[in-house]
């Protein structure tokens, strides 16, 4: 902090796009995965548990065997084991998705923070970062640039996943269970099943995302490591209507407003911290209303989203 | 060209005939009740084979246990002489046989090529976009209408999704082709399109198709033969060439039970009712769709509004019944500035019969007596000391109802849904019509109906306009316009392009207009 604090007001702007860079990974990559779970036609609130038990999982598994990505995989192994929980009893009958989403979360984290108890004190190796800025022979700006390779792997996952989602036959059907069970019916496709594996793929990237969080940035496992951002996402994904790379463009505009309230303190700006800290939520607010329109449908939205019951 | 596009799909690959279909002594069970009783069926190939008979005669049933929804409880399919053990659709598909439903199977929010190319048999794992538009451009060239291929299903109007689901099937290259009542959301230029390329394709030898349909105009016109069913029963088949509609009538109706018209009562319309001044509204994405509408209707008249599908005729009718903002304009009944909330409705004596009744004027799990006391349930009888909500009182006005109006159902506590297309359009009739209705604005109101049911539905709607209430029509149907009318416009791109009455037109002239090639 002191460091930027040398950089004198220029260090507001940097620490936002690094903030934007740091912060935002964890959003992105959850709201990657429940885009993908949404686009099926279910709602995954649970991810906030999976992002926590992905982030305990990663810690422990790196630091249990000295390898941070064999850590990122577990993290993402048992995401995708609670998204298959969370699809397999949504199929059930009468199971709202809504209710199972929360109870998931509360039960992710409990389990996370049981489990993980043992993993407070020790240390785990981190993921290395990859330093983009050692050319600008400027320290600050260095390590402002080293970029997590879990970062780009969500860059890279987003228009993937849009291409995936227009060009493929997987994607095609899988919009298709997310716009129309009758119509996905008619053309013998199974509705849960692709709900399922959705739902998966979802706890999977938000498994991953949790990793981030312990293994890169903020860097360190305890119980306060996550405040809401799994819970977050998911709203990020209304926010980008449903679209892989808005949601990237988001989780930028989101990680980049969180680092404005400690980028001003750092230059001496103290009056309204907290105030800035609650920025993201102003703009995601701002943005929301000025988009919106009640003459309008809300343009993407998943039709059978709204048949949730 | 037509023969090298379709030539690419498997199913068509095979450049012969359409196998011979038949049904033979077909019977189905749901519990207790017998839906189909010894029904026996020949498609022959390359003909156009009609299948006739009010709702619950067991059409629907018929031609599910055909494609393979339903298996039949007894009796067998034969596709080419064989028998088919006829357990699921895509047995029926690989056999070239396919079906264009009533309820429209298209997803709403996919465009219209992403939904044609979603529907082939072996969808590639990666699809070359570039491709496939170029095989559905070209396939469209041979098509006598167009759509365009990238809007999404759901800006399209009910009479371009039939298209777009007819266009499907012939894009698959389905040899046998069942279609659900295929023209009750067309116009008669728009059925006769589809109709004569269905047509041509069947007397090339290319096409067998099985017509569900209610149009004796249609029948005549395009079937070479016709099976008649009357509830659950066989009733009579033949070449339609060698009976006369009368004959079918009788056989589909058991004879005698047909509801005459209700006669129109002359004399001068009354005063002026509902007004409509330069309306405007945009549709769903925010596009202009009713364009400086203006118009009247007096007490004791029907104006018909004439036009295809998408000319915003939807938007106009969400106006009315407050379910879309108008941008401009203003709205007058009683020439008073209206707005419609449900107090000013209720003082104006406003009802509405809107299209899809289900979607846009009922609450599906809701009984039939809660959806019939919408209008009321606040309101003496229905409330008891002010505020308490009679149950009793509303089931057993529900009753009335019922009776009165023919809703066939298991009861009032029934939810709305489980009803078929035809009784939820008489619940909804009965409420919207019976009482007090000055204004009434009435869309598609017999859309998806049987023959007994049309009948009645326009009685009402007369019956209505004798009353002294003033009646606004929006229709696609020119023979229900022509046969209501006191008098007729055009809407077209939004605006009213043509005023005239049924006497003064004909249904050839007000196409013109409608296309929007006066």
């Amino acid at each position: 902090m002191s460091d930027d604090a040398a950089l004198g007001w220029l260090g507001v702007p940097l620490a936002v796009v690094a903030g934007a860079i740091r912060v935002s990974t964890p959003f992105i990559l959850v709201s990657l995965g429940e885009c993908l779970t949404e686009r099926s036609g279910r709602i995954n609130l649970g991810l906030e548990g999976t992002l926590v038990l992905g982030a305990m999982t990663g810690y422990g598994v790196s630091y249990l065997s000295g390898s941070p990505w064999l850590g990122v995989l577990a993290a993402g192994t048992a995401g995708a084991l609670f998204g298959l929980l969370h699809g397999w009893l949504c199929s059930l009958r009468r199971v709202n998705d809504i209710a199972l989403g929360i109870a998931l979360m509360l039960l992710g984290t409990g389990l996370a923070f049981f489990l993980g108890k043992a993993l407070i004190q020790p240390t785990a190796p981190r993921l290395p970062t990859i330093p983009m800025g050692g050319w600008l022979g400027n320290e600050q700006l260095a390590s402002a640039l080293a970029i997590s390779p879990l970062f780009l792997l969500g860059l890279g996952l987003a228009p993937l996943l849009a291409w995936g989602l227009r060009s493929t036959r997987a994607g095609l059907r899988l919009r298709t269970v997310g716009e129309s069970a009758d119509a996905a019916r008619a053309l013998g496709l199974s509705v849960d099943g692709w709900r399922i594996g959705a739902t998966a793929c979802g706890g999977f990237l938000a498994g991953i995302g949790g990793s981030y969080m312990s293994l890169v940035y903020p860097g360190s496992w305890n119980e306060g490591l996550s405040s809401g951002q799994g819970l977050m996402a998911v709203a990020l994904v209304i926010f980008a209507r449903w679209q892989p790379v808005r949601c990237v463009w988001a989780g930028l505009l989101f990680g980049g407003t969180s680092a404005l309230g400690p980028a001003l303190q750092s230059v001496g700006v103290t009056g309204g911290y907290y105030l800035f800290n609650a920025a993201p939520y102003v703009l995601t607010l701002g943005i929301m209303i000025l988009t919106s329109s009640p003459h309008r449908t809300l343009a993407g939205m998943p039709l059978e989203l709204t048949r949730i019951r | 060209m037509s023969e090298a596009v379709i030539s690419d799909w498997p199913a068509a690959k095979e450049t012969g005939h359409p196998p011979v279909v038949e049904l033979f002594k077909v019977t189905k069970r749901f519990g207790s009740f017998t839906a189909l009783e010894n029904v026996s069926l020949c498609l022959k190939p390359g003909t156009l084979h009609a299948l006739l008979g009010e709702n619950g005669a067991g059409k629907s049933t018929l031609v599910k246990a055909l494609l393979g929804y339903h298996v039949a409880d007894s009796g067998s399919v034969m596709v080419g002489g064989h028998e088919v053990a006829m357990t699921h659709p895509t047995v029926a598909h690989g056999l070239g046989i396919g079906m264009v439903y009533q309820h429209f199977t298209l997803v709403p929010n996919l465009t219209v090529a992403e939904n044609l190319v979603l529907s082939r048999d072996e969808l590639p794992v990666v699809i070359d976009w570039a491709a496939e538009r170029r095989r559905l451009v070209e396939f469209m060239a041979t098509m006598p209408f167009a759509i365009d291929l990238d809007r999404p299903v759901a800006a399209l109007a009910a009479g371009e999704k039939q298209k777009v689901e007819i266009l499907k099937q012939l894009y698959l290259g389905r040899k046998v082709i069942v279609l659900d009542e295929p023209t009750s959301v067309l116009t008669q230029q728009e059925a006769d399109e589809v109709l004569s390329l269905i047509r041509a394709r069947v007397v090339a030898g290319q096409l067998s198709v099985l017509m569900i349909s209610h149009k004796f105009r249609e029948i005549t016109a395009y079937a070479d033969e016709v099976t008649i069913l009357r509830k659950g029963q066989w009733v009579g088949s033949g070449k339609v060439a060698d009976m006369t509609t009368k004959q079918m009538a009788d056989l589909m109706m058991g004879g005698g039970t047909t509801v005459a018209a209700a006669d129109r009562r002359e004399g001068p319309p009354g005063e002026v009712r509902l007004r409509l001044e330069s309306l405007r509204a945009d549709d769903d994405v925010g596009v202009p769709a009713v364009d400086r509408v203006s118009l009247e209707v007096r007490a004791g008249e029907i104006l018909g509004i004439a036009g295809v599908s998408g000319n915003g005729q939807k938007e106009l009718v969400e106006v009315l019944a407050g379910q879309r903002r108008a941008t401009s304009g203003v709205i007058r009944v009683d020439e008073l500035p209206y707005t419609p909330t449900r107090t000013a409705m209720r003082r104006a004596g406003v009802h509405i019969l809107p299209e899809e009744p289900l979607r846009n004027a009922c609450v599906g799990s809701m009984s039939v007596a809660a959806n019939l006391a919408f209008r009321d349930f606040d309101r003496a009888p229905l409330v008891k000391a002010g505020w308490f909500v009679s149950w009793k009182a509303i089931t057993a006005r529900a009753r009335s109802l019922i009776e009165r109006y023919g809703i066939r159902t298991t009861g009032p506590d029934a939810p709305i849904a489980s009803l078929s297309g035809g009784n939820v359009q008489r619940a909804v009739l009965a409420r919207e019509v019976d009482g007090t209705a000055r204004v009434l604005i009435v869309a598609n109101p017999c859309f998806g109906l049987d023959f007994g049911a049309v009948a009645q539905v326009r009685r009402r709607i007369m019956e209505a306009r004798n009353g002294g209430a003033a009646v606004l029509l929006v229709s696609e149907d020119l023979d229900e316009l022509l046969q209501l009318s006191d008098r007729l416009a055009v809407m077209a791109d939004g605006a009213l392009v043509h005023h005239t009455t049924p006497a003064a037109t004909t249904p050839a002239e007000l196409g013109k207009y409608m296309a929007g090639h006066p």
